[in-house]
């Protein structure tokens, strides 16, 4: 290992040492010659490598015996989350801090937590798709698009309002999810991939080019807030009003969601993803389970587009690019795939930290991308993995 | 007496199947009766698993025809169908490589085969309401009376990759029979298998068949079995059929002999 850890350093100190040691003084002529520079990248990188050797070491020897035997301190959260003595305050707590939150904070700050919210939904959409039937989906900003414009365009034309919109916006998602799972029926993985980023930026394309029916890049402007039977609003009670729909939302999802994977769709959607071939020949059909997985996958996007489009006032294909897209998968992957805490807890984190961390904010992508790294290498099954509530049998039951 | 009874279970008329160039099948008949034990034998490369793909519906053989005619039920014609139709139908298998669904526990993995005869949609799983619990209840008992019949009762809450070779073979013919098949197809069931634990499946066949009254249909490379077990014997060989009958008469025909042992012996 100390082999290993001074071979690396060597290694970084020969590959820095042309920028970090040496400065060319052009204008005098002069070559500056910075050791001391040497000096920190070699003790730096052998203190790293020897960390790195370790964290894995450490991580091969928690997978050993017993596949998935689990590190200890999984072990604690899941015991403490088991405990209903203290699963239940806990949840009360975190219900009663989250109804308290547009009292006790600036409405700034609501309104970053309302985005969050946004995004728990978002995540907990795709993770139907991609967690649970295991269709890897690149383009799924797209879905919200076709929601929040539902909303704005139907706004815009017809003056109609965000209740009566926000149905129209699922329905209109659902069936581009519908639309987009034809053709890719029978793809898997990589293509399926590819075929669904192009999909996104289809979308995005046509809103940014169709003029006439999208207004193009300057996007649609002075969308109505969500109304409240007809309540005038404030602009910092109309923000609460926004951050306890968005909850409701958010507590529908979660519901839903729950309650379709433990049911038998939910069932042939974790057996397609599994193996597709066997799935078919127990008599599933393919067709309609992939079909559901993205309609319903694109229907919560859709709900988010129109909220989105309500809370934000404002839209254009800008909002929903690729890194979207990218940011939606990375709270799916990072908070563990097909499991709904571990997409909460994503959500929250990705969405809250960088708002939280703007003094680094230079620094924001470098640091987001390492903690992918990371994450990916010490553990892949994310922050929360899932714990299928498998079906238990007892002898006793009727 | 015999022509005057009802259709065969499955009747399977000069199929053919060809990938691109090579004809995999050519003109393969085939006839399994209500009740009987059939094995489909052939050296490797015959096109034994290629004839099973056509009749679940995986592939859409290029000639020829199937028709089924379950108990009670019409003739009909399944060539061409979608597998999970097919499966709808009746006819259920299980992989000559075990494709269990290895993450979902053994009690899932048989609760899935009960897809096809359960019918809760999203509605019902959202809203879940008094039939769609009832519903999944009854999918719960009845696959734990299936694991409980083929003596799996015990792990029924295992993950299904953390079963033993021999139990996770018998559970992919528990996930088949969930789906209320009239015709099993067996595809090397008894591969990598242990002599104790062949003569064991060959009882648990047997009994398959005798108390569920599902006809079985299984392609074999251990002809020990195969010669005690089943009634009939076709045997395949370039895609066609070149002998069939009782296990005696095959045992001795000697074309079979020659496509299993080559032409000078």
């Amino acid at each position: 290992m100390l082999k290993k850890a001074a071979l690396t350093s060597l290694w970084f100190l020969f590959l820095t040492f042309p920028l970090l040691a040496i400065r060319v003084n052009t204008i005098e002529h002069l070559v500056e010659w910075r050791w001391k520079n040497m000096i920190y990248v070699g003790i730096g990188s052998f203190v790293l490598s020897l960390l790195w050797q370790y964290l894995l070491a450490r991580q091969a020897s928690a997978r050993g015996p017993g596949e998935g035997g689990g590190s200890p301190m999984r072990s604690l959260y899941r015991r403490i989350l088991d405990d209903r003595r203290v699963r239940y305050p806990l949840l009360a707590a975190c219900g009663v801090f989250a109804l308290a939150f547009p009292f006790l904070f600036p409405s700034y700050q609501t309104s970053i937590l309302t985005t969050a919210l946004l995004y728990i939904v978002l995540g907990l959409g795709l993770n139907i798709v991609v967690g649970l039937a295991g269709l890897l989906n690149l383009g799924y900003i797209a879905f919200a698009a076709v929601g929040a414009y539902a909303y704005a365009l139907l706004n815009v034309h017809f003056g109609l309002g965000f209740w009566a919109a926000l149905p129209i916006g699922a329905l209109l998602a659902a069936l581009f999810g519908i639309l987009l799972g034809f053709p890719v029926l029978r793809l898997r993985g990589d293509y399926l991939a590819i075929v669904t980023l192009g999909f996104g930026e289809i979308i995005r394309l046509v809103l940014e080019n169709w003029n006439d029916f999208s207004f193009g890049p300057s996007g649609i402007s002075n969308i109505p807030r969500p109304g409240l039977l007809g309540v005038e609003l404030n602009l910092q009670q109309a923000t609460s009003y926004t951050y306890y729909l968005m909850i409701a939302l958010c507590l529908l999802t979660i519901l839903v969601v729950n309650r379709l994977q433990d049911s038998r769709i939910g069932r042939a959607w974790i057996a397609l993803r599994e193996d597709e071939l066997a799935c078919e020949a127990m008599g599933v059909d393919k067709t309609m389970a992939k079909l559901t997985a993205f309609a319903l996958g694109a229907t919560w996007a859709g709900m988010a587009g129109v909220v989105l489009a309500a809370k934000t006032t404002f839209i254009n294909p800008a909002s929903f690019t690729f890194l979207e897209s990218a940011m939606i998968l990375s709270i799916v992957v990072l908070g563990g795939m097909g499991s709904i805490p571990g997409v909460i807890l994503g959500a929250l984190l990705l969405m809250l930290l960088p708002e939280y961390l703007r003094v680094f904010q230079d620094y924001r992508m470098l640091l987001f991308g390492a903690t992918m790294v990371l994450m990916m290498v010490f553990r892949p099954q994310g922050m929360v993995p899932a714990i299928r509530r498998s079906y238990q049998y007892r002898r006793d039951e009727p | 007496m015999t022509v005057t009874e009802a259709s065969p279970a499955l009747d399977v008329q000069k199929l053919t199947m060809d990938f691109g160039g090579l004809r995999a099948l050519n003109g393969a008949s085939l006839q399994v009766k209500e009740g009987d034990i059939v094995a489909l034998i052939g050296p490797n490369g015959a096109g034994k698993t290629t004839f099973f793909n056509c009749i679940t519906g995986l592939y859409r053989p290029t000639g020829g025809d199937i028709f089924i005619s379950p108990p009670g039920g019409k003739k009909e014609r399944i060539s061409g169908l979608k597998v999970h139709d097919v499966t709808k139908r009746g006819l259920a298998r299980t992989f000559q490589n075990i494709r269990l669904f290895s993450n979902m526990t053994v009690l899932e993995n048989v609760m899935l085969g009960r897809h096809c005869r359960s019918s809760a949609g999203i509605l019902g799983a959202v809203l879940r309401g008094p039939k769609t619990r009832r519903e999944e209840k009854d999918i719960a008992r009845r696959s734990y009376a299936i694991l409980e019949k083929m003596g799996l009762a015990d792990v029924v809450n295992l993950p299904a990759k953390n079963l033993p070779y021999g139990a996770q073979r018998r559970l992919e013919i528990a996930r088949a029979l969930a789906t209320e098949p009239f015709l099993l197809l067996l595809d090397e069931p008894a591969a990598g298998m242990n002599p104790q634990e062949t003569r064991e499946l060959e009882s648990l066949i047997r009994r398959i068949r005798d108390e569920e009254h599902i006809s079985i249909l299984l392609i074999e490379h251990d002809m020990k079995l195969v010669m005690s077990l089943c009634d009939r014997v076709t045997v395949l060989d370039y895609g066609q059929k070149i002998a069939e009958g009782t296990p005696r008469e095959i045992r001795e025909n000697p074309v079979v002999i020659k496509a299993y042992l080559g032409e000078d012996i």
